[in-house]
């Protein structure tokens, strides 16, 4: 049986998900949920997730939601599969999980707002928040010469190979990288713009990008 | 070599005190005056480059994010206390699934209401209450949720406890407490009574009343 992902192949959550499938060699059917119409929030997919969020995953009668619990579970049940993305160790998956938390409550707390407001918003002809963009702006700055410094000791987040950490960064610095001053942000610091470099050079995030329609 | 836990006093540390505790493992705790700013000087940067609170010293082996932490306690010390990670690979998914909405959809506006309404008169910052309105307003959405879950299963996760009920319990402790809108737990029946009985365990009891700020 096939695992099902529910969500929106061009959306950043459902994304984290399937990087982590095709990272672990794992089958898997995506089942679209329509964003731009909110199917989201109707009363079929709220019986999946109670949220009204993207994704979830139906795997025979196992159901989760959570793209990073998704990705977790995921990477546990197929430990001996694929790339191994939990680390080697209690104490360096205790790092895995550090990192992918920074991601949740430094990074991803800033990148959203800054993606739903220069990306989302336009599409959907609604206004900008101009001044909370700058702000966010200047905290990602800070946020990533931290991540920098970081990076210019240690090849990946967590050390020395590809794990979770890196993995679950890498939708929203999809839509990043394609506006512009956040693009120069990234490029003016080397260390950072290295491993982004190397991990968008993965055949994951390159098969990804395909399923995305790029 | 005695585990040492940052910051003990604050909502995020106590995650990770409670999980210590509930595990019986024990631990040194060093202060953090974050109202200071102790957070930000250099000696404190360089254990926690994000100027964040607790981290967790274990001889040269160091590692910060409340949530990270708890997971490490709850693995490492897995055959001793409750086994708050479920007992299979699926319920450790339910765990970490309720988790994450801890993290991404419950501590965002709670946290908000925690800034606005405990810490802006005692730093001197204005409280904002539009913010205030719209986190109550979504903090209660959330609990919906919430009320749901908990009408089917005792705990967040199934019928055990686990990190992620315990997850809840520090800034939780503030919503009935200091920042006075208990009535968001206390006026859903199903939230009301897991409140209950995760805030009168033993382990939050003595955290509880050890390691708490005069707010």
């Amino acid at each position: 049986m096939v695992v099902k992902l529910y969500g929106q192949v061009t959306a950043a959550c459902p994304q984290r998900v399937l990087l982590c499938f095709l990272e672990k060699e794992i089958e898997f059917e995506i089942i679209h949920i329509d964003l731009d119409t909110f199917e989201q929030k109707k009363t079929e997919h709220l019986l999946r997730q109670p949220f009204g969020q993207v994704p979830a995953i139906e795997d025979g009668d196992f159901k989760l939601f959570e793209s990073r619990a998704i990705a977790r579970y995921y990477a546990t049940k197929y430990a001996d599969q694929g790339t191994n993305l939990l680390g080697k160790s209690l104490e360096h998956r205790a790092i895995v999980d550090q990192w992918a938390d920074v991601e949740t409550h430094y990074f991803n707390a800033l990148a959203h707002p800054i993606v739903i407001n220069l990306i989302i918003k336009p599409r959907l002809g609604e206004k900008c928040d101009v001044v909370l963009v700058e702000e966010l702006k200047v905290k990602l700055g800070v946020v990533l010469d931290i991540y920098n410094n970081r990076l210019s000791s240690n090849r990946f987040l967590a050390g020395e190979e590809f794990t979770m950490a890196d993995l679950t960064h890498m939708p929203a610095m999809g839509y990043l990288m394609s506006i512009t001053d956040i693009n120069q942000m990234v490029k003016a610091r080397g260390s950072f713009n290295r491993w982004w470099e190397e991990i968008s050079d993965r055949p994951s995030w390159k098969k990804l990008m395909v399923l995305a329609g790029h | 070599m005695v585990l040492t836990i940052y910051a003990p006093l604050f909502a995020s540390s106590k995650r990770a005190v409670v999980t210590l505790v509930e595990k019986g493992v024990s631990f040194e705790t060093v202060n953090v005056d974050l109202m200071k700013g102790e957070q930000r000087q250099p000696e404190y940067l360089a254990i926690q480059p994000f100027g964040k609170i607790p981290v967790l010293v274990d001889g040269d082996y160091k590692i910060f994010e409340s949530r990270a932490i708890m997971r490490y306690i709850a693995e490492k010390y897995r055959s001793q206390g409750p086994d708050l990670l479920g007992k299979t690979i699926e319920e450790r998914g339910q765990v970490e699934q309720w988790l994450d909405v801890e993290a991404t959809s419950y501590h965002p506006p709670l946290l908000a209401l925690t800034l606005n309404i405990v810490f802006a008169p005692l730093m001197g910052f204005p409280a904002d209450e539009k913010v205030i309105k719209e986190s109550e307003e979504k903090l209660g959405e959330v609990l919906d949720v919430y009320e749901a879950q908990l009408s089917k299963n005792e705990y967040l996760a199934g019928d055990f406890v686990s990190l992620a009920d315990l997850a809840h319990l520090p800034f939780t402790e503030y919503l009935v407490g200091p920042i006075g809108k208990a009535h968001l737990i206390k006026d859903r029946k199903h939230v009301s009574a897991w409140w209950d009985k995760i805030s009168s365990r033993a382990a939050w009891k003595e955290v509880s009343a050890k390691y708490s700020l005069p707010v």
